[in-house]
Order: structure tokens, then C-alpha cells, then sequence
């Protein structure tokens, strides 16, 4: 009969190495510890604002388009809640994704490649997203060609 | 006293039906218990071995393992000391969850199904039951687990209220068995976390107030091993079998360290 087991965890696949690497200087790991508490709680009130500003206030679900996108991001205060919440809600599950990998990766090039794959893809979503936020044009000029839609200004 | 009874107590207050035996008799069961067997002389592979025994209402999951020692097979392996609960040597793996076999009864557990036995997890298997203690103790060994005082030794005892006593009361009942530690999802993947065990009994010393290395303490546990890569999963408060709050232990110990850095 084939008993439900898990192997244990370190039964022939890993050497023990329990020796720890050098103590960490530094207070990294306890400010990214409270980071975490403090830009969740944050980030709360972030989206739940912007969840009833685009979900519920106004038209609600129906007004959403490309020029209620665009309306918002004419107010810089949408501009700076936007970008707030981006970096906080991308640094917060960045950090939450390295926590995982540090937990659950079994080798150290694992880990090393894992972290620096999470690290590029956080780099270019934040780097992409701040330039959205602050270069969005809703009426652009392609080739000469203005775009028509009622909301921009007529040519 | 001047109402002397002459009548004489009952030896027992309880009729007992004429035909049970003295105190009653203990109910008997059966039971299957299984346990990891792994000897790296005979083979790499661990396996499984099973035995049929009819045991009693009072009997523990060690009685077991002691009659399958004694009766069947002299080669299963395991520690034991004390059997009661104190010495901490025979913490291992009871379906799944890490308990003292000396502390749980066998009438407490799913009797109808098999009871599996292994040993504790995240630390090298040596044979059966019995694992390689040492990346356990060698973390409690950094922690300093001894009482460090920088002033003049005192005449007599060194005083302490019965309020700052009770603040570190709960992490003195560690008995060092290691359930909490090998329960712990984080010490499972790579040995590297301090664990459960070794921060408690570094709260046992920081909110000690006779104890003059606190920082020090605090110190080596905010390492990026130390108190951060606890997930309050609360498996350790869970394992402990004196019952101490784990996991509150080392929130205390993070907040002692928030609180001195922030």
C-alpha cells in the first residue's frame, strides 16, 4: 500500500549546507518587511478610491472609455494617484514575488535567475507605466493625420 | 471537632458491577501504526513498515513504538528519555503533525485508519525517527542562550519583579525538542532560517530584565535569515507541546527590532 508521503525536504536532493553565508549588514530585509505593512495599507485606500471613481461614481461601469481615461489623466491629481499606486502596488508584489522565490527556490542559480528575470519585468512595467501616465495624448497626430474622435479638439 | 464519625469510609465511592476487575478495566483497541523506516546501511530509499497491535485507552504513541521495539522489531530506531513530556528527545512527525510521542495519546487519534510515524522534517534522516540535530542546535548556539551581565556580580541572587518575569514566561517553557522548527515551512527549503526555536529562546533573554546583550540578540536576528523570513504560517504554534505562543514570540522580537532601528 502506497502510504500519502512527502518526501522530506532535504532526503538526497540537496547536500546540507546550514552554514549561513556571512551575515547580512545592513537593515534591508526589516525595511522591506515594513514596506510591505505599510504600502499595503496604502494601497488599499489607493484602489478602493480608484475602483468607486471609475466603477461606481459618474456613469459607473458604462462611462468607462478612452476619453474618461483620458479626462482623468488631464488632472494631475489623477496623474499622481495613478503613479502612486503603480509603484507602490509594483514595488509591494514585486518584493512579495522575491519573498516566494527566496522560499521556495532550491539553488542559489535558480534563485539568482528567477530574481533577475522578476527584477528586468518590474524595471520595464514601472519604466513603461510612468511614461503612459505622463505622456498619454489622447488626441495624437500620426503621419500628419490628426485622430477624430469627439473629445479632441476639432483640427 | 466534637461530632467524632466512627463509621468508616468506603475504600471506593464508586459501586463498581461485581466481576470488573479493581479499578476498572482499561478499554483495549486496535490499531495499525506505520512508520518510516530508513537505514543508509541496507538502502538509500526509505520505506514503510507496518504492525497490527492491540493497545490501551492510556497508552501513547511511544507505548507503541516501544512495544513494536521490544515485541516485533528491535531494529526500529527512535529517541526517547524522560517519556513524560519534559526532555524534548522524541519529537517526530504523528500523522503529519509534529507532536511528542510520549504526549499523545493513541485514543486521540483516527484509530480506523493507519497511524503514520516519521521523523521530523528539514533535518538529515540518520536512521528511522532519528534525525541529525546539529543545524538546530547550531542556530540556538548563535543566538547565545545564556545570560550575559555587564555589572558587578551581586552577593546574592540577581532580583527581578514578578512582572518582568512574567514578560519572557511564556518562551522559558522551550524544551528544545525541535517540533516547532522542523514545522516550519521556511527552515523546510533551504536549512538556512534561523527558526522558530532559536528566536524563541532569544525572547527568553532579550526581555529578560537581568540580561545586558539584547542588542546583540537583536542583532544577529535581524539578519536576512533571522525574524523576516517568518510568514506566520503559525505552524510552530501549532507543534509547540508546552504550548508556547510561537509565533507572538517572534512578532515581539520584530517589533523589538523595529522599534530600536525605526
Amino acid at each position: 500500500m502506497a502510504a500519502p508521503i512527502v518526501e522530506s525536504p532535504r532526503s538526497g536532493r540537496i547536500s546540507p549546507q546550514y552554514r549561513r553565508t556571512g551575515g547580512s549588514k545592513g537593515n534591508f530585509e526589516m525595511f522591506a518587511w515594513l514596506f510591505m505593512r505599510l504600502s499595503g495599507i496604502v494601497l488599499v485606500v489607493l484602489i478602493f478610491v480608484h475602483l468607486w471613481t471609475s466603477m461606481i461614481a459618474g456613469d459607473g461601469i458604462e462611462g468607462v472609455d478612452f476619453g474618461f481615461v483620458a479626462g482623468k489623466w488631464a488632472d494631475p491629481l489623477w496623474q499622481v494617484w495613478d503613479l502612486v499606486m503603480l509603484w507602490l502596488a509594483m514595488l509591494h508584489g514585486t518584493n512579495g514575488v522575491r519573498v516566494i522565490i527566496n522560499d521556495y527556490a532550491e539553488k542559489d542559480s535558480t534563485r539568482f535567475w528567477l530574481k533577475n528575470i522578476l527584477y528586468v519585468a518590474t524595471v520595464v512595467i514601472v519604466v513603461l507605466g510612468t511614461l503612459v501616465i505622463f505622456t498619454f495624448d489622447p488626441c495624437p497626430v500620426v503621419n500628419g493625420v490628426p485622430h477624430v474622435a469627439d473629445y479632441c479638439p476639432a483640427p | 471537632m466534637s461530632t467524632p464519625t466512627v463509621e468508616k469510609e468506603p475504600a471506593s465511592k464508586v459501586d463498581l458491577a461485581p466481576g470488573v476487575g479493581g479499578g476498572g478495566e482499561i478499554p483495549t483497541f486496535d490499531i495499525t501504526l506505520k512508520v518510516r523506516r530508513y537505514n543508509p546501511e541496507v538502502s538509500d530509499e526509505a520505506h514503510w513498515d507496518e504492525w497490527k497491535l492491540t493497545m490501551y485507552g492510556t497508552d501513547r504513541v511511544l507505548d507503541a513504538l516501544h512495544k513494536v521495539k521490544w515485541e516485533h522489531d528491535g531494529t526500529v530506531s527512535f529517541r526517547r528519555s524522560c517519556a513524560h513530556g519534559v526532555c524534548g528527545s522524541d519529537a517526530m512527525r504523528i500523522n503529519g503533525r509534529n507532536r511528542l510521542a510520549c504526549k499523545t495519546l493513541l485514543k486521540d487519534l483516527d484509530t480506523s485508519k493507519p497511524i503514520l510515524v516519521e521523523p521530523i522534517k528539514g533535518l538529515p534522516v540518520e536512521k528511522d525517527l532519528i534525525v541529525d540535530m546539529e543545524p538546530f542546535f547550531q542556530s540556538y548556539r548563535e543566538i547565545m542562550p545564556f545570560l550575559v551581565n555587564r555589572g558587578h556580580e551581586p552577593t546574592r541572587e540577581r532580583l527581578q519583579s514578578a512582572e518582568e518575569r512574567e514578560r519572557f514566561d511564556d518562551t522559558t517553557k522551550c524544551i528544545l525538542c525541535a517540533a516547532c522548527t522542523s514545522s516550519c515551512p521556511v527552515f523546510w527549503t533551504d536549512g538556512q532560517y534561523f527558526g522558530p526555536a532559536a528566536i524563541v529562546n532569544a525572547h527568553r533573554f532579550i526581555f529578560d530584565s537581568r540580561d545586558d546583550a539584547g542588542d546583540m540578540r537583536l542583532e544577529i536576528l535581524n539578519d536576512k535569515e533571522g525574524v523576516w523570513r517568518c510568514r506566520t504560517t503559525f505552524n510552530c504554534s501549532e507543534a509547540c507541546p508546552r504550548g508556547i505562543q510561537v509565533t507572538q514570540a517572534i512578532a515581539e522580537v520584530k517589533q523589538a527590532i523595529l522599534s530600536r532601528k525605526v
